[in-house]
């Protein structure tokens, strides 16, 4: 055992800073191998627009020029790597005298908000149902009921969100369709603004709730049901402990383990938000705003929302890393990964 | 030492598996006492039942097991049917178990101390320093040192975990502990060690035990009263010395012949053979495909136990 050792800790952060360079030079590399070119790719949005550009070619030199797309890929990387550190990406391809983190920046408090509140709710949910679908001494009524809560996860969640949005809003109009807060309402720490975005991120939530938590469930009913047949399990009932000790101490303690691995592994893709859910709510959130950039070829705004991913994906493993000792013994805070 | 009252009895017991495939029939009519005191070996291979009785002695069995017929009586009670939150007063408390895997039999996740407590304070008052002092006292008991308290079962080895095991099970001084193959698991060495261990226990508090096992030689060591177990069936059931001297079915015959001796050089005589399916079992005897006295007399109804000594009961043709 021992406590968190200086060498475990920073052969983990090492880990760390390597996953987040080599992800990052990926998206550097990606778009450029891909072969097409993105100012072109402006121009000709330009030219839909408007019918007619005059001067294309010198427009496009300009555009390389001040992208700096004309320098040797080595200087190109280097800068690129500078910019990343300060989380400078230059200017939004599509929006062009905007920069990219600021399109990016308005968008993250929204998703992050409304996933990561999703997320563990969906995780607590799932966990719990299948845990107790799982367990052998959970009362038959129980065993019933359980699985109807997994109905919605055989449908695709914009259906699901469809649904919500035509029924609650439309139909009973109990609660707003779209958007992330009504326009009559003043953005800022007053009680009016935050009860309205409540209620606007209360269908975008149940929807991903609703349809993710069978994921979970599904798994965790996995993983009890092979804690069921372990000896440890058998002599805990043996020893004659409260079925709820036995649940909780012996049940899910262990069987929970595989399931915060894939949880924490999850956490980057908060960012990447639940697309089609924030397409379908139009809510103002990074997924949302991935979708935009994707269509309008906006590079640089998707270079920058790969790299979010990428770097609280990587934390997200660092904080696992440092914290699974604690949760598994068997787990040692030893320079290399014990078996 | 062993006086005549019973602890525990099983009457007339059967368990079935009901299997997508018929009912496995694990164990049959089994009778068999434990008196105060006394260590009844309960000898079989692997899958002749004696899992399948340890657990329906605690109500275990695992689904879809059930226990079809019999009874236990633990002290003179009935428990087959008690409802579920009488049986969870009386585990441990009165019937502990020592189980078969020695390897994965404690939670890998919590400590020692925790493991051995939870079981003690599910059934008495007790916490603070008397149940700290009272669960170091177990551990010394068993022959560990102190600092086991703090570990984790992975930083054990096998035979301090089995250690850990017999702790746990005489922390309440239970009417009867079963050990099922409390030693299988172990190499050679820390076999003796654990079942040294299990006797000295014994010894001290005069506790009463089921112990199983496959291993003839070893288990003569331990056991007071042998019963042989085939195919779910009770074949011979005796006091230990009596057995060795006159084994009187074929297959507690094949069983003290398969023991290696050192002084003389036996042929390797295994008649290994199958078992037959248990969930058709053939009328008459359970051993007439293996036996080597078969008879047309065996194939037609069960052979009866028949008295051969004082306590010495075999049901086999031959002798009926
Ligand atoms: N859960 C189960 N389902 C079906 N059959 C089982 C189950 N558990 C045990 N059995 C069968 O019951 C018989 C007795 O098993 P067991 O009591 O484990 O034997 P032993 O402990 O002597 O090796 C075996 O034939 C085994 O195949
Ligand atoms: S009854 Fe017959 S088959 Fe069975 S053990 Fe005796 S002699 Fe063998
Ligand atoms: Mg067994």
């Amino acid at each position: 055992m021992g406590g968190l050792t200086r060498g475990y800790f920073i052969q983990r952060l090492l880990m760390f800073f390597l996953t987040i360079w080599i992800g990052v030079s990926l998206t550097f590399a990606i778009p450029r191998l891909s072969g097409s070119d993105p100012t072109t790719a402006m121009l000709l949005t330009m030219m839909n627009a408007r019918g007619y550009v005059e001067n294309a070619d010198k427009i496009i030199a300009a555009y390389k020029e001040s992208f700096g797309l004309n320098d040797p890929i080595g200087i190109q990387y280097i800068r690129y790597l500078w910019n990343v550190i300060h989380f400078d990406y230059g200017f939004s391809f599509a929006k062009f005298p905007a920069a990219a983190w600021s399109l990016v920046t308005p968008a993250l408090p929204w998703t992050l908000g409304l996933l990561t509140v999703a997320s563990v709710l969906s995780f607590i949910f799932g966990v719990t149902v299948g845990s107790l679908m799982g367990w052998r001494k959970t009362p038959r009524w129980l065993n019933n009921i359980l699985p109807v809560s997994l109905t919605f996860t055989s449908i695709p969640y914009f259906m699901f969100g469809i649904l919500l949005i035509s029924i609650v809003a439309f139909k009973l109009h109990w609660l707003p369709a779209t958007g992330g807060y009504s326009r009559d309402v003043n953005p800022g720490w007053n009680a009016p603004f935050i009860k309205d975005v409540l209620a606007h991120a209360i269908m975008p939530l149940i929807s991903i709730v609703i349809t993710s938590m069978g994921g979970w469930a599904l798994g965790m009913r996995g993983l009890m049901i092979g804690v069921n047949n372990e000896d440890y399990f058998l002599l805990a009932q043996a020893k004659g402990l409260s079925p709820a000790r036995v649940f909780f101490r012996y049940g899910i303690r262990n069987a929970i383990l595989p399931a915060l691995t894939a949880f924490a592994l999850g956490i980057g893709s908060l960012i990447g938000g639940s697309i089609l859910v924030e397409y379908i709510f139009a809510y103002p959130g990074t997924g949302y705003t991935l979708y935009r950039a994707i269509q309008e070829q906006d590079y640089t705004v998707i270079q920058t929302i790969t790299n979010l991913i990428i770097i609280i994906t990587a934390t997200g493993v660092l904080i696992l890393d440092l914290l699974y000792p604690l949760i598994d013994p068997r787990i040692t805070y030893k320079k290399s990964v014990a078996s | 030492m062993a006086s005549d009252q019973k602890v525990l009895e099983l009457n007339d017991l059967n368990v079935h598996y009901f299997t997508p495939r018929g009912a496995v029939i694990a164990v049959n009519h089994v009778n068999l006492y434990v008196k105060k005191g006394e260590i009844v070996g309960l000898v079989g291979e692997s899958g002749c039942g004696k899992t399948t009785v340890a657990m329906s002695t605690l109500q275990m069995v695992s689904a879809p097991g059930r226990i079809v017929g019999g009874e236990i009586k633990i002290e003179g009670q009935n428990i087959v049917n008690l409802p579920e939150k009488e049986l969870r007063k009386l585990r441990w408390s009165k019937l502990a178990l020592i189980p078969q895997g020695a390897m994965n039999s404690l939670n890998p996740v919590t400590k020692i101390k925790e493991q051995m407590a939870d079981g003690i304070t599910a059934h008495e008052k007790i916490s603070g320093a008397a149940l700290r002092d009272k669960v170091l006292k177990l551990l010394n008991d068993v022959g560990l040192p102190e600092r086991v308290y703090n570990m984790f079962p992975h930083e054990l080895s096998g035979g301090m975990k089995q250690r850990v095991c017999i702790a746990m099970a005489v922390a309440l001084n239970p009417a009867v502990i079963i050990a099922d193959e409390p030693t299988s698991a172990l190499d050679v060495i820390v076999q003796r060690v654990v079942a040294q261990t299990l006797l000295d226990v014994k010894n001290r508090l005069g506790v009463s035990m089921i112990m199983i096992g496959h291993d003839m030689g070893l288990l003569a060591q331990m056991v007071d009263r042998v019963a042989v177990m085939y195919a779910g069936n009770l074949v011979e059931v005796g006091p230990v010395g009596s057995i060795f001297e006159h084994p009187y079915h074929p297959y507690t015959q094949l069983l003290i012949d398969a023991i290696p001796s050192t002084k003389q050089k036996k042929p390797l005589k295994v008649t290994e053979g199958l078992t037959h399916d248990l969930r058709n079992p053939p009328p008459g005897c359970c051993f007439q495909f293996r036996c080597p006295f078969v008879r047309d007399a065996c194939r037609q109804k069960p052979p009866e136990f028949k008295q051969m000594e004082p306590d010495h009961f075999v049901a086999c043709v031959q002798y009926n």
